[in-house]
């Protein structure tokens, strides 16, 4: 996916002046972290599972090469194939070679964050092949050529209205005139709609939760099914994955599977959690005939043992973006690549690069909400912070904030100076406004008073105020 | 350039010679993969489902009924075509089945129900109602264990609206780590391995909330998942 991350400030700007946005976004940030607490509290083990996921992958990544070696042996044993892809284009080119030597026209697809990273429709569509989203989220934005806006909601950003109008444009054979005023009429025309493509794929693709290095088995997790009739239905089965999702064995997917979807929607467990192992077995009545996993690095390997190793622990359940106040203002598609919250920008940095990207650690209040609901324990401000500390390092910040910055480290490192300086600097501003108690505009300050006003200081520091006031408490 | 594979496996070597990993990353003991992958051995276990067997059957309905499932006992295998027919007809349902074999006759004496139509195979796309067998159920989010297999077939599970799954009382398992063990023995994998081409967890009907976050039940996969324990039926090898 190309992406528009340099542009994050005039993209939030846009993104908050979007009333519909607005209105999608508090349904959000009203909805999944309550469920989500609930679904905790319910689980006395939670955090105590939580501890046991993070060690989990901490040791996977420290032993990658060799499961990823033994997952490729078991799939290989099994009749499966893995296709070990450096980059989004290798990726893109052997789901291409899959699909041509299954000689097909349609394929089926169901909701994966790696197909968005390596934008796999436009290549297929690009080579004559049709690509079909099926989850229902995915279809909606597919009709209406947006990237999905959240990474287990994906057209979280759109109204019922806005689906309607969608479905009454793109579906053309149906009476103009037919009432789509109910959410349910929506997913009945769009589940009609997706039957019988479902049934006429010659290739069904899938992203995969993880991948099992005991068994060979890849894991799905979805609510509506459509995974299920997208890898059972055509007589190919490809999974894309990206190398950070192996796991050990099926009782380390157990503890990860009991934390991911709490996490994400607040459900104890989603529908339907599947466990794929290779081609159609000798006597089964239904099942793909070939089985691939095209395995992608993408830039994981460069973050791998450095500063954002941690970031690999991710499993996607997006509940950073949905405790994030920054995420809840401005909503996925401000990120400005497939990614988008917390998670994201950290993801996308190391993988596209700090150019392209440096707004996005930038956009975060510090405030801390992400790590503490992390089921993988990754500390995302830090990571933040790392990206910001390099962006200054490699001098990708602009010059006034360097200074700035520079400014600010000579007089913290200087406590009394530092004190002398913010003291004169408050007694000043507090002379001068006090007649008003505000100031409407400040010199530097316009950042913060172009859209607010500036309270004015009460004339003491509260470093001086502390002082006094301890003093006073021993008296 | 070398080949894909061994540049990837290089570059993943060469990074964890020189990682410098904090704390929080690194592992918590030096186990061998290769011990992990033989041992298998299972994480903390949530002590939700550890229970005496009545206590556990009756978890697992009601976890099953919290995820919009519906679920009804008969005493045997026997018991299921009556429970079925009553089933439809209360809702208003067609009453021609699509069964798996696990389930055909004489597993099930479907012929003691003349109201219904029966026929075996995998699920077509005109099919309504589909029945086939769960290898387990998990008491702990009333989880139900569907193993692929030329008597089960998987597309059962998801094509028709309606799905019906019988399982024996004695099937339900406290927890996942349970069903693990009893699928390492069974030897269901057809000569592959120990896993069937698929193992399905279902918890609940097909949903959906990507419309306004609302909750609407049938997005893909059947609408109505109705559960039928047979009490008295030994449990399965």
């Amino acid at each position: 996916m190309r992406s528009t991350a340099a542009t994050f400030e005039e993209n939030a700007k846009k993104a908050l002046a979007d009333g519909k946005l607005r209105d999608a976004l508090s349904r959000l940030s009203e909805g999944f972290p309550a469920k989500r607490r609930d679904a905790a509290a319910r689980l006395p083990e939670f955090d105590a599972l939580r501890d046991q996921a993070r060690d989990i992958k901490n040791h996977v990544l420290a032993h990658l090469d060799f499961y990823l070696e033994a997952f490729e042996a078991r799939v290989t044993a099994l009749g499966g194939t893995v296709h070990w892809c450096r980059t989004g284009t290798e990726a893109c080119d052997a789901v291409l070679a899959i699909c041509r030597k299954a000689g097909a026209r349609t394929v089926t697809k169901s909701k994966s964050m790696i197909g968005e990273e390596i934008a796999i429709n436009e290549h297929l569509e690009k080579h004559g092949i049709e690509p079909v989203e099926t989850d229902l989220g995915e279809y909606i934005i597919q009709l209406r050529h947006e990237p999905p806006s959240h990474i287990i909601a994906p057209a979280i950003h759109l109204t019922k209205k806005q689906i309607a109008d969608t479905f009454r444009d793109k579906h053309r054979q149906l009476a103009p005139d037919r009432s789509l005023e109910e959410p349910r009429t929506l997913l009945e025309e769009a589940r009609g709609e997706l039957r019988d493509k479902f049934i006429a794929a010659d290739v069904g693709l899938t992203g995969a939760n993880m991948l099992i290095a005991e068994t060979g088995s890849t894991v799905l997790v979805t609510n509506e099914g459509n995974a299920d009739l997208t890898y059972s239905l055509p007589k190919v089965h490809v999974v894309i994955a990206s190398l950070e999702k192996v796991v050990p064995t099926l009782e380390d997917a157990t503890t990860i599977l009991r934390v991911l979807a709490r996490s994400a929607t607040g459900q104890d467990m989603s529908v339907y959690t599947t466990f794929c192992t290779g081609p159609k077995r000798p006597g089964d009545l239904d099942g793909p005939d070939e089985f691939h996993v095209v395995l992608l690095d993408n830039g994981r390997t460069r973050m791998l043992g450095g500063e954002f190793h941690e970031m690999l622990r991710c499993i996607r359940c997006g509940a950073c973006l949905n405790h994030c106040p920054v995420y809840k203002a401005v909503g996925g598609h401000a990120y400005g690549w497939v990614y988008s919250g917390p998670m994201g920008a950290v993801l996308i940095p190391g993988l596209i690069g700090l150019d392209e990207a440096g707004h996005l650690p930038n956009a975060s209040t510090f405030c801390g909400k992400c790590e503490e609901v992390c089921p993988m324990r990754i500390p995302l401000p830090s990571m933040l912070r790392s990206w910001r500390r390099l962006q200054f390092e490699q001098r990708k910040t602009s010059a006034t904030s360097r200074v700035g910055l520079g400014l600010w480290a000579f007089l913290a490192r200087r406590p009394r100076l530092y004190r002398l300086a913010l003291g004169l600097g408050i007694a000043v501003l507090g002379k001068l406004g006090r007649a008003q108690g505000r100031f409407r505009w400040l010199p530097f300050g316009g950042a913060w008073t172009g859209l607010r006003d500036f309270p004015t200081p009460e004339g003491r520091t509260f470093q001086s105020r502390w002082q006094r006031e301890r003093s006073g408490g021993r008296r | 350039m070398s080949d894909p594979r061994a540049h990837i496996l290089g570059a993943i070597k060469d990074a964890l010679r020189h990682a410098r990993l904090p704390e929080s990353a690194r592992p918590n003991n030096d186990e061998s993969p290769a011990e992990r992958l033989g041992d298998h051995r299972a994480n903390l276990i949530p002590a939700r489902g550890k229970l005496g067997s009545k206590a556990r059957i009756d978890l697992f309905i009601r976890e099953a009924e919290r995820v919009n499932a519906t679920v009804a006992r008969v005493s045997g295998l026997g018991g299921v075509p009556r429970e079925v027919a009553r089933y439809l007809s209360k809702n208003n349902l067609p009453t021609t089945l699509k069964i798996a074999p696990a389930v055909a006759e004489p597993v099930i004496p479907w012929t003691t129900q003349t109201l219904l139509t029966v026929e075996q195979g995998r699920a077509k796309g005109s099919d309504t109602v589909g029945v086939s067998r769960a290898f387990a159920g998990v008491a702990e989010t009333g989880t139900l264990v569907m193993l692929s297999g030329p008597g089960n077939p998987t597309t059962l599970n998801f094509l028709p609206p309606t799905h019906v799954v019988v399982i024996a009382a004695a099937d339900i398992a406290g927890d996942y780590e349970e069903v693990w063990a009893r699928i390492r023995k069974a030897g269901a994998g057809g000569g592959k391995g120990f896993m069937p081409r698929a193992v399905n967890w279902i918890t609940g009907p097909s949903r959906t909330a990507d419309i306004e976050q609302m909750l609407l039940l049938g997005a893909h996969g059947p609408q109505r998942l109705h559960i039928v324990i047979a009490d008295d039926e030994i449990p399965r090898p």
